[in-house]
């Protein structure tokens, strides 16, 4: 079996105009999104009480949300999770109350209306913790992409380090637009898997400019577009079989991994495909736009191995 | 050219065995067991405890499957394990009612509990299952932000105290001697009278930087701050004399493997697995343990009194460590409030073992006043905890004791000697806390958290695996062991390090698993290409596995350097699925490159007529 006949390189360059100005329109969508719309943060960020409570039969999310108004709450959710019989209660920090009597005080009255409802997970994150987390994320963020520049610049060079920078940053962005769009939880997991997606993008990034390197050397004769779709057109093969295992690893997440794991396999879904399209049409472009020559990548190897050359 | 030295095989097949045994312990499960820990922090769990324990059970026939001491911190604690619960509820009345004579009164604490079940020999090994953290195996977890704000306060306002004695020790006239904020200004009519002051207190007071304050209407003031030392020092210890109550509260709670640990400069993380009840936990966390001193009356009435069991007016009846009763008066002369700390150390002269206390000013000075007066006499430390007060030591007064330095003296070890100024320094917190982060897992979440990792993970493994054996044929199945190797050697490295296994860290698994196969795919379709372009197999072999690694190597390590940015800056769950993540990258360049490299070897390297290989269809262009 062998998915990819692929009889002459494919021209994939041709269109790398169009596409990136997709790309860049598709980037500041995102961006609007996030700046618009805002994420809907987990409680680890904001701060709050968050119980998740199961009941022997379906729960009444009405007369749970009575029960809870009732104790003086006003800005607090109540939503059923996963199944009908679970139920997840959000409650904001209040002054002068503590996270013991706070879960205590709700879940006694849960208690009252219903007697068998059974208390699952209690999470209470004081106000100070989320700064923290946000400026954390943050700085792994900047790390990240200082890591990576240098690494790649040391080990490429600088308009490669460039190009692979902002491919991955395009990703990242493109998935925090969706989950700012969709207001779907972002929780710390998913920042995780956020982070994530930006090394397995930069993986990506990494195998196709190996191989324009090493078609550099190979093809002496061939321009710059040529040799970046040759390249791109020999590890075709490859991205996609890598990438349809890893997305079957994480949609078994998706589909099996329960509530906790949905919104990170998700990010990493979106983050596999964007980053299979920005590898493919934005990091190589990108560095084509940049100018990379020849002589940018392959001086360094002549004198090592001379004889490579001649083969 | 594709055959490894006979070292390669021997390195892969040691990791095997190594990743199998290492692996194994977390198979086993748990199995019912018996936890027996000090109720109080005066009891001391050693190996005498487990020897006596497992005598006790000897004697009446039940025979345990395993039994350890376990050092946590400073508290120990023993675990006997057991094949049923029968037999563990059997034991655990029998312990229970040997160690607690009187159940009013409970020496320790005899609580059921579960152990790992692997087999002793893995133990001896040094094989140990993975951790599982709070959101696998349920349980409740706490960041507690230790107030240093209140602590250094603290600190200044005995300081301030100091101040003053010193002052009038050296009878230097002062206006006033204040606390502001993280100062203490002291203000004096003069400027010769604040300069000899300075003199005085610097000498009396290391600890303190004195600076010369403002000077208006004839007031001239002399500011006194810690120093940076000074402050540190405050801070880590108040810290530490924190872990160590929480480490003696929680004990009693009976709770297995108890995570007690600093985070940052400020914080403490406190994790109980299995604990359900959330409001005791913080009752416990939150109470306090106070030491009293009082003096002991040994008057002939007195001892009348006690030896006919009845207490006199103005008495109280306590026993010692070792269950002497004896009357204390009922004035309380000094509280734990006015002890600054408590070292172990040794006599100057005659080397015996002894505690070193050192009192505040105020203590300093009643503490003077009072063994001036009792010279002879006997005094008490008693130890309060749950509201139980117990005598934890009762010297005789020799000499009037002036300075505030108390140095306690007796037949004591020098282990003894350090329990006792561990004890005096625990038993009350040094600085307030509050809880900042409160995550409560129930067991039954818990065990669905393990289900759905554990099947999410396996699924997807297997549909890797169908599709990469449909795909690469033979090198499909090498793949497939590599990724199987992989895991082997992830999860057995996990369990050297001990490391805590998490929802996202089983999440990293799935995900290392995932992408672990590019590695494979790299190898796989790189030969293939050498084979289209007219390789020979056993050079299509070769130079796959050669030319694929440079790719390989870099990006990993791009992958790792996320992973080491996650591991720095993340808290939490990210920590969690980081750990795993790094670990994962490192075990895969090694399973899919030397790995299965070896198996490739081993199947085709000796064959030197070697027509084709199996690794799927090739097909190639028509010219």
């Amino acid at each position: 079996m062998e998915f990819f006949r692929i009889h002459r390189t494919i021209p994939f360059m041709r269109h790398a105009l169009v596409l990136n100005l997709i790309s860049l329109v598709t980037f500041l969508l995102a961006v609007f999104f996030i700046v618009t719309r805002g994420f809907h943060l987990s409680i680890e960020f904001t701060g709050g009480t968050v119980m998740e409570v199961h009941y022997q039969q379906a729960a009444q999310v009405d007369e749970i949300r009575n029960a809870i108004n009732e104790l003086g709450y006003s800005d607090f959710q109540v939503q059923n999770f996963g199944t009908s019989q679970d139920i997840m209660i959000r409650l904001p920090i209040r002054d002068g109350e503590n996270s013991a009597t706070q879960s205590d005080t709700v879940f006694k009255a849960l208690k009252a209306q219903v007697a068998d409802v059974e208390l699952r997970r209690v999470e209470f994150v004081g106000p100070q913790i989320g700064e923290e987390l946000m400026h954390n994320g943050l700085m792994a963020l900047l790390f990240v992409v200082i890591g990576i520049m240098l690494y790649l610049g040391f080990r490429f060079e600088w308009k490669f380090a460039l190009a692979g920078v902002v491919a991955n940053l395009h990703d990242v962005v493109i998935i925090l637009g969706f989950f700012a769009f969709f207001q779907w939880e972002f929780s710390l997991a998913v920042l995780a898997g956020v982070l994530a997606v930006l090394g397995y993008s930069v993986n990506e990034s990494v195998v196709i400019m190996d191989r324009i390197r090493e078609n550099f050397r190979k093809q002496r004769k061939a321009s710059v577009q040529e040799i970046i779709n040759s390249a791109i057109t020999q590890t075709i093969s490859r991205t996609v079989i890598t990438h349809g295992s890893t997305q079957m690893m994480v949609l078994s997440m998706l589909f099996f991994g329960g509530p906790t794991l949905h919104y990170f396999s998700l990010a990493l879904t979106i983050g596999i495909w964007f980053g299979i399209y920005s590898s493919v049409f934005v990091a190589a472009a990108i560095a084509m736009w940049l100018g990379v020559k020849r002589e940018d990548l392959v001086k360094p190897i002549k004198k090592e191995d001379p004889a490579q050359e001649i083969l | 050219m594709n055959r490894y030295p006979i070292w390669k095989y021997l390195t892969l097949l040691a990791a095997l065995v190594i990743g199998l045994l290492y692996t194994l312990p977390n198979f086993y499960g748990e199995s019912p067991a018996v936890q027996v820990a000090g109720a109080k922090s005066t009891v001391k769990i050693d190996h005498s405890v487990l020897e006596a324990v497992q005598d006790l059970l000897s004697r009446n026939d039940i025979h345990p499957t395993g039994a350890v001491f376990e050092q946590n911190g400073p508290v120990g604690a023993i675990r006997v394990r057991f094949d049923s619960t029968d037999v563990q509820l059997k034991a655990k009345d029998l312990i229970e009612k040997s160690l607690n004579p009187d159940p009013s009164d409970p020496g320790y604490t005899v609580a059921l509990n579960l152990m790992p079940a692997s087999p002793n020999w893995l133990t001896a090994l040094g094989a140990h299952p993975m951790y599982l953290g709070l959101d696998l195996r349920g349980g409740v977890h706490f960041l507690l932000q230790v107030d240093m704000h209140g602590a250094l306060v603290s600190r200044y306002d005995s300081l301030t105290n100091d101040v003053r004695t010193t002052l009038r020790d050296a009878k230097l006239e002062s206006i006033g001697v204040e606390r502001s904020d993280l100062s203490i200004v002291a203000t004096f009519s003069s400027a010769q009278a604040r300069d000899e002051a300075a003199t005085a207190l610097r000498r009396a007071l290391p600890d303190m930087q004195f600076i010369n304050g403002s000077q208006s209407g004839g007031q001239f003031a002399l500011n006194a701050r810690l120093t940076d030392a000074a402050i540190t020092q405050v801070q880590t210890s108040a810290l530490s004399r924190n872990i160590t109550t929480l480490h003696n509260r929680i004990n009693e709670l009976g709770v297995a493997e108890p995570v007690i640990q600093q985070q940052g400069a400020d914080r403490i993380v406190v994790q109980l697995p299995g604990v359900q009840d959330v409001a005791k936990a913080k009752e416990i966390l939150g109470r306090t343990a106070t030491l009293e001193i009082r003096m002991v009356d040994d008057s002939p009435t007195a001892t009348a009194a006690l030896r006919s069991g009845a207490v006199p007016f103005g008495l109280e009846r306590y026993e010692d460590r070792d269950g002497r009763p004896l009357l204390l008066r009922r004035q309380v002369i000094l509280t734990g409030e006015n002890l600054q700390d408590a070292q172990p150390g040794r006599d100057q002269q005659t080397q015996q073992p002894s505690v070193n206390l050192t009192l505040d000013s105020k203590g300093s000075r009643i503490f003077r006043d009072v063994t001036r007066n009792n010279i002879n006499k006997r005094m008490a430390i008693v130890l309060f905890e749950n509201n139980k007060g117990e005598v934890v030591t009762a010297p005789v007064i020799r000499s009037e004791i002036p300075g505030g330095q108390v140095q306690i003296t007796g037949s004591m070890t020098a282990q003894e000697a350090a329990d006792t100024a561990l004890l005096l320094r625990a038993g009350a917190l040094a600085a307030p806390m509050n809880i900042i982060e409160e995550r409560t897992i129930g067991p039954s979440l818990g065990a669905d958290n393990i289900a759905k990792g554990f099947y999410s993970t396996l699924y997807g493994f297997i549909a890797i695996a169908v599709f990469i054996i449909l795909y690469y044929h033979l090198f499909g199945i090498f793949s497939t062991l590599g990724l199987a190797f992989n895991v082997l050697l992830l999860l057995a490295v996990l369990s050297m390090l001990q490391a805590t296994l998490t929802l996202p860290g089983i999440a990293a698994i799935a995900l290392t698993l995932g992408m672990a196969i590019d590695a494979n795919v790299l190898i796989n379709e790189r030969i293939r290409e050498e084979l289209r372009a007219g390789a020979s197999p056993q050079q299509a072999i070769h130079l796959g596995f050669e030319r694929a690694w440079g790719t390989i190597l870099d990006s990993n390590l791009t992958t790792l350097i996320v992973g080491v940015a996650l591991l720095a800056f993340g808290t939490g769950p990210i920590r969690g699925f980081a750990v795993v993540h790094c670990i994962g990258i490192l075990t895969s360049m090694f399973s899919s490159v030397v790995g299965v490299r070896g198996l490739a070897n081993l199947w085709y390297g000796r064959r030197r007529k070697l027509q084709s290989i199996s690794i799927g269809q090739i097909w190639k262009p028509k010219e």
